[in-house]
């Protein structure tokens, strides 16, 4: 048998969070965690989760699976099991609204605040703009972003700071657009993230590298925004006014 | 949410134009009104990038002449027309063929990291169906790709782009149903907020569909959990007609099993199919473009060799699609993502070992019938009427660009083209006094009927088994190959579905991100669709595109060289004539289809 335990929380009935307990039959194949959850609620119709491609691709079902942040759908059980248990909690850190769905509202005001959209004022071609296949591989490893938040949810500075700090997953469409030949608003983007917190909270603890679904790296994107900003005219306002040292 | 709902007690917010859908097409119609001055919102059951645009991997098929600067949008648009099996409308294609450079050019002006050539240009790759000259120069390679990730690349791009104009977003809002006036005009919708349940009545000009595909009608589909058909099952239940609703793609490759896309890239690229004794047996059907051929085309014959014993596997129950000699190079650079797909759902390494694969139901080339503004329109005594206030785009709408069949590409073209073209024609409109009369309290009330039952059952069926009850079913008699008998045992199952999914028990009554309220409200939709696509497929008493009858085995141009026309109000079918009058050019003939 699977016992599995799941973080339950309805705001309208519990006055505290609390872990349910359900057993099944231990599944003959290898199923992904989302299947697992799908089989809960034809007999629990209350469990609540997010899920949409069911392939990894879309960023809905990210939660905390025995300790690790992942989606659920390309998360096998043989991968997770401990035993026969396995503990289904919510993203850590932000806020949850019911079950295993958090409210990610930091976590996309951070996306908004770094400006994830390309940015050249100048007139555009009749036809595209071009780019050399090796700038355009220097997109690479940064685009493929899903912003499920599994990274910033496992960040303990972004617990800390979700309202100062960027985050690993915002930070990396930073330098996904300070990276694009096609941008022109490098210096500003840089003089946005020139302060004490959007950057120099990420003090490399790598847990963002160990949570990201897709393989990608937020902390090299940061270590390349932070050279950037040294090298840059705008490194002095790096140690900030409030004396907080990078 | 648990009182009894009215127009009294719910609040009202009005809107200039309202789009319905934040994929790729509701996304594209914003952008295009964001920079109007119109009050606009979207409404998304998702946030905007968990749409299913996210999941297209292969490309968007145009005529930018980068990979051929001699290729032309008419052997474009002839490729798509002979796709369609000769029921695409002739003016809509030309709309977008011609048209669709410009809408790729935006994408990249707005960010999109589209691959390139050497050159600089965008990356195109040859995909099925493509061809130069009007069929008579070879293959063509006319689909620009983000290597296999196009759809996230573009949806994200689309995404980002609203941001940066300010759109205004209603994410994690459900739409229950369109809101008529005594004039038949549709003046909004129902919708919900899934966090906090508030219902509130979503006043508008204008009303998009942008809702997507249904394919979860099917039980193995390459779609996303969230592909309900919303849109459709809405305006059905409004009365409103759907068009060409029995053509339902199947994709040749969804991941034995799992029923994840395998890209059309892969084949593109240099893969191909082999059956259980290692042929290449697409080389027997379309000698050829082999593996290239059309899509239904393809399908067909691996469900052929699978029927007559050649397929692989302990039950010869799929094919395999091949690999490993493009080598780890081309596999790693240009599909990234399918041998991260192929690892996760079918444990196999495509550098090494070949792909498990079956056609697995992929697109709804039915829809909402529109022009080309993304006006919709419906049957009033065998007459096409526009409904005021209805657009559709997308693959929601039927415009009709793919008639029987789709080609690989044209689905992202068609839902930046004409969610483009809706976005201007909804601004033209509204700015020279457009727009519709105000809805009666009563008007509301009844769009609020769906609701206020499935929130005060107390006794009824459960979602979940309805649901499988209902799939089983698409799959059994409405798949690959179709029979009259079958189908009409398929009907009638529906029927009994029909009643059970309008009797559902909705056992969690509480307000809070229900998610098994969504699911119900979800499945109705789906029993729409389902039923529509039934009636339609058991009429077309022929086989065009992907309608492959065993009975009508053959394509029957003097009867049903048209569009099928569903009317829910009787459940009946009528045809509409396909337009062969492309404004410049000659139209294309119909002729014998062959690969």
């Amino acid at each position: 048998m699977l016992k599995i335990n799941i973080y339950r929380y309805n705001p309208e009935e519990d006055k505290f969070p609390y872990m349910k307990k359900y057993e099944i039959e231990k599944p003959q194949k290898d199923i992904m965690v989302l299947d697992l959850l799908h089989l809960l609620k034809e007999s629990d119709s209350s469990l609540s989760f997010r899920r949409s491609c069911r392939e990894g691709v879309c960023g809905s079902d990210g939660m905390n699976i025995n300790g690790k942040n992942g989606l659920a759908c390309i998360t096998a059980l043989s991968e997770v099991l401990k035993g026969d248990r396995i503990d289904i909690r919510p993203l850590p850190g932000l806020p949850v609204i019911r079950d295993l769905v958090v409210d990610m509202t930091q976590f996309y005001n951070q996306y908004e605040k770094i400006k994830p959209f390309l940015q050249n004022d100048t007139s555009p071609p009749e036809q595209e703009r071009l780019q050399s296949p090796a700038d355009r591989d220097k997109l690479d490893g940064l685009y493929e972003c899903i912003l499920c938040a599994c990274c910033s949810t496992s960040c303990p500075s972004f617990w800390w700071n979700p309202d100062k700090f960027v985050g690993p997953a915002a930070l990396l469409q930073a330098y996904r657009f300070l990276a694009d030949t096609r941008d022109l608003e490098k210096d500003s983007r840089l003089d946005d993230l020139a302060d004490p917190f959007s950057v120099y909270r990420c003090h490399g603890i790598m847990n963002c590298v160990a949570a990201c679904p897709k393989g990608l790296n937020p902390n090299k994107a940061i270590g390349e925004i932070k050279t950037m900003l040294l090298k840059g005219k705008n490194s002095k306002n790096i140690i900030a006014s409030d004396g907080v040292t990078a | 949410m648990t009182n009894t709902i009215n127009a009294n007690n719910i609040k009202t917010l009005e809107f200039d134009a309202l789009i319905i859908g934040g994929g790729g097409s509701g996304m594209r119609t914003s952008l295009e009104l964001a920079k109007s001055g119109l009050k606009t919102a979207v409404v998304s059951k998702v946030f905007p990038t968990r749409s299913h645009t996210v999941s297209a991997q292969g490309g968007i098929t145009c005529a930018i002449q980068s990979a051929d600067p001699n290729d032309d949008w008419r052997w474009h648009m002839y490729d798509t027309v002979k796709g369609a099996d000769f029921i695409g409308d002739q003016d809509a294609i030309e709309y977008m063929c011609s048209e669709g450079p410009k809408a790729v050019f935006e994408l990249e002006h707005m960010g999109l990291p589209f691959s390139r050539f050497d050159n600089g240009r965008i990356y195109q790759r040859p995909f099925g169906g493509q061809s130069k000259d009007f069929g008579n120069g070879g293959q063509a390679a006319r689909t620009c790709a983000a290597a296999d990730r196009t759809g996230h690349a573009l949806l994200h791009t689309l995404y980002q782009n609203n941001v940066k104009e300010g759109s205004n977003f209603l994410n994690e809002w459900f739409a229950v149903d369109l809101v008529k006036n005594s004039k038949n005009e549709v003046t909004g919708v129902i919708a919900f907020s899934i966090e906090s349940g508030e219902v509130a009545h979503l006043k508008a000009q204008a009303t998009v569909l942008a809702t997507g595909g249904a394919g979860r009608i099917y039980a193995s589909t390459t779609n996303a959990l969230i592909n309900t058909g919303d849109g459709l099952g809405m305006s059905l239940r409004s009365g409103f007609a759907a068009q060409d609703m029995e053509m339902w793609q199947f994709h040749p490759t969804g991941i034995y099993g799992a029923g994840s896309l395998v890209t059309e890239g892969c084949r593109g690229e240099g893969g191909y199919l082999i059956n259980g004794e290692g042929e290449r047996f697409m080389e027997r059907y379309a000698p050829n473009v082999k593996d290239l051929a059309g899509r239904d085309v393809v399908a067909r014959s691996m469900v052929l060799e699978i029927l007559e014993g050649r397929g692989c596997g302990e039950d010869k129950d799929h094919v395999f699609l091949k690999l490993d000699h493009l080598g780890a190079d081309v596999l790693n650079s240009k599909l990234p993502g399918i041998c991260e797909l192929s690892k996760t759902f079918a444990h196999v390494d495509p550098v090494y070992h070949p792909i498990p694969v079956v056609p697995t139901c992929h697109y709804m080339m039915g829809g909402t019938p529109t022009n080309i503004h993304g006006q919709a329109f419906t049957r009033v005594n065998s007459e096409d009427v526009i409904v005021p206030g209805l657009f559709a785009a997308g693959e929601a709408a039927c415009v009709s660009v793919h008639g029987a069949n789709r080609l690989g590409g044209n689905s992202l073209l068609d839902l930046v083209v004409f969610g483009r073209a809706a976005g201007m024609y909804i601004q033209k409109e509204l700015k020279s006094g457009g727009g519709v009369d105000s809805a009666s309290n009563s008007d509301i009330d009844n769009s609020l009927e769906r609701l206020n039952r499935l929130n005060e059952s107390n006794t009824g069926y459960d979602v979940a088994s309805v649901k499988k009850e209902l799939q089983t079913c698409m799959q059994n008699y409405f798949g690959v190959f179709r029979r009259g008998e079958f189908m009409e045992k398929g009907v009638s199952e529906l029927e009994e579905i029909r009643n059970k999914a309008e009797n559902i028990y909705l056992s969690d009554k509480s307000i809070a991100f229900n998610t098994s309220r969504v699911e119900a409200l979800e499945l109705q939709n789906l029993v729409e669709v389902a039923e529509a696509t039934a009636i339609s497929a058991l009429n077309r008493n022929e086989s065009r595109g992907a309608h492959a009858r065993d009975d009508f085995p053959e394509r029957d141009d003097e009867n049903w060289l048209c569009h099928s026309v569903f009317d829910p109000n009787d459940k009946s079918l009528s045809k509409r004539v396909v337009n062969f009058a492309p404004n410049t050019m000659e139209a294309f003939p119909p002729k014998v289809r062959v690969y």
